[in-house]
């Protein structure tokens, strides 16, 4: 897995899911029949702290450690606020990502909040809360370049990092429209090779980008338009949850919904990525 | 094993693209590596001091060094040096200098060229002199005696080396998906993230790559058997094995 930089995690947002959803619907597949997950919704009545799994690996802005030792970011807090809103205890859970579905089905966390999207494959081997947050992938291409994406693509070199959903928005909108897709490895080399002139725009997570343009070398550089709704995105990012978990999941719907309505997600998402991404 | 992927016309299309920019990517590095080589060999034999020290010098850090270093070198640090200098976006070499091609071939010409410039060097100070001086003797120029004589005898010498170059060259070619390339490693890798399997299309590229290995290997093989002045070989199909001379 890629080390992502700590600044600009996001745009490796989708390629970790991918990755993500490959291992864990292997791994996840073992554990479908164990006899763990059966006890679990009792344990939650019973009034214990819930569990939120996250990767152990630090994610910021999403879910990273203060320099007092504690986790934050925008989805620990989130978490917190949704927590406060059930009325239950919670605790931050560290888990590898790669395992983390597993995890979730043994029992060992109750809730998955890292930044998942809600994929079609992932939701047969788990449950899903109502989406709590979607960024669309951005355009962005020098000033100087009269373009309005998807409009007037044709013959220009886009770039976009591969194994995410802009890859696959790309390369399945796109395919008509003339333009050159490049596939990078690792997001910074798209970047790079947007700044450099290498390429003529690219495609990336909005936060990511919003993040890019406001860098002193990106002076020249603004986000042209965001990407439409389009299956490849789906439907956006959700709270993985066990399938027999019914009642825990309605009222995580419940916080969800509450917590978007007073504005705490809002708030938090201009806090952390000066844009909001809140769903709903 | 699901390989109904296989019929989707997407892939089918990225497999193809992957192919030919893969066999472009041997052909032309292997012709402009193989010149290349024989510049290199004959500047460190031959070359006054300071071309034989500089192409040694090449040969040490391009063998010293590992092929995907040197390819983010060239595409990422040469790369963006080039693009600085002022005027060169809109001049017509820019074309080719933002195609993650050129450098790519431009690295594998270098490897190439010092790879085989070290074995044709061998090959070259392994022709006995004697025939150099028959040549000599028979009227010819040096530049006859190096075009027709010692060169052809060097490589009849090394021949079965450089094929098993251009076989470790066509094998490297995979580096060049993280350039941004569309190749046959990148093309799986698309099918992989998009349908979340992972050994049908490492397997299929895998077997293409093999069956392009032994299609190489038996093309060598033949200029190898017809190359000017090899001792005959008998007719038997055997296209792996030595040549049994007769």
């Amino acid at each position: 897995m890629t080390v992502s930089h700590p600044l600009r995690p996001s745009a490796d947002l989708a390629r970790r899911l991918a990755l993500g959803v490959a291992l864990a619907t292997t791994l996840g597949a073992a554990t479908i029949g164990s006899a763990h997950a059966t006890d679990q919704a009792a344990n939650q009545d019973a009034g214990e702290p819930l569990k939120i799994g996250i990767s152990a690996e630090p994610y910021p802005p999403f879910t990273y450690t203060s320099s007092d030792g504690d986790w934050t970011g925008f989805e620990v807090e989130l978490a917190s606020a949704i927590c406060d809103q059930m009325g239950r205890e919670c605790e931050i859970t560290p888990t590898g990502w790669s395992g983390i579905i597993p995890s979730l089905k043994a029992g060992r966390i109750d809730m998955i909040m890292n930044s998942m999207s809600i994929t079609e494959k992932r939701l047969r081997v788990i449950d899903f809360s109502s989406p709590y947050y979607f960024t669309p992938g951005a355009y962005v291409a020098a000033r100087s370049l009269d373009i309005e994406p998807p409009e007037g693509l044709d013959g220009k070199v886009l770039g976009v990092q591969s194994a995410t959903t802009n890859a696959t928005y790309a390369r399945r909108a796109l395919r008509d429209s003339g333009v050159d897709i490049r596939l990078y490895d690792q997001a910074e080399q798209v970047n790079r090779d947007l700044l450099s002139g290498r390429l003529d725009l690219i495609l990336a997570d909005e936060i990511a980008m919003t993040e890019l343009v406001e860098r002193d070398e990106a002076a020249d550089f603004e986000i042209k338009a965001t990407a439409p709704h389009h299956e490849a995105y789906g439907e956006g990012v959700g709270i993985g949850l066990r399938q027999e978990d019914d009642a825990l999941t309605e009222d995580v719907n419940a916080a969800i919904e509450a917590v978007n309505q007073q504005g705490i997600c809002s708030e938090l998402s201009e806090r952390y990525f000066g844009t909001d991404v809140c769903v709903g | 094993m699901d390989f109904g992927w296989l019929s989707d016309p997407f892939y089918q299309e990225y497999l193809i693209e992957g192919l030919i920019n893969t066999l472009w990517l041997l052909l032309v590095s292997a012709i402009a590596g193989l010149t290349l080589a024989i510049g290199m060999a004959m500047a460190r034999i031959r070359g006054p001091r300071p071309l034989a020290w500089t192409a040694t010098a090449v040969t040490s850090v391009i063998r010293g060094t590992p092929l995907l270093v040197q390819l983010f070198f060239f595409y990422y640090g040469v790369g963006r040096l080039l693009e600085g200098i002022p005027g060169i976006q809109d001049s017509i070499f820019w074309g080719l200098l933002r195609d993650p091609f050129f450098y790519a071939t431009l690295t594998f010409t270098l490897s190439v060229g010092a790879y085989s410039g070290e074995i044709l060097r061998g090959a070259l100070l392994s022709v006995p002199p004697g025939e150099r001086e028959a040549g000599r003797a028979f009227g010819l120029n040096p530049f006859q005696v190096f075009w027709r004589l010692w060169l052809p005898r060097a490589v009849q010498l090394c021949l079965p080396t450089l094929t098993g170059e251009m076989i470790l060259l066509l094998k490297s070619i995979p580096l060049v998906s993280t350039i941004a390339m569309m190749d046959l490693l990148q093309a799986a890798n698309i099918i992989r993230d998009e349908t979340f399997l992972t050994y049908e299309p490492l397997l299929l590229i895998a077997a293409v790559y093999l069956l392009l290995t032994i299609v190489l290997t038996l093309c060598l093989r033949q200029v190898e058997h017809h190359f000017p002045g090899v001792q005959p070989v008998r007719r038997a199909w055997r296209p792996f094995g030595q040549p049994r001379r007769v």
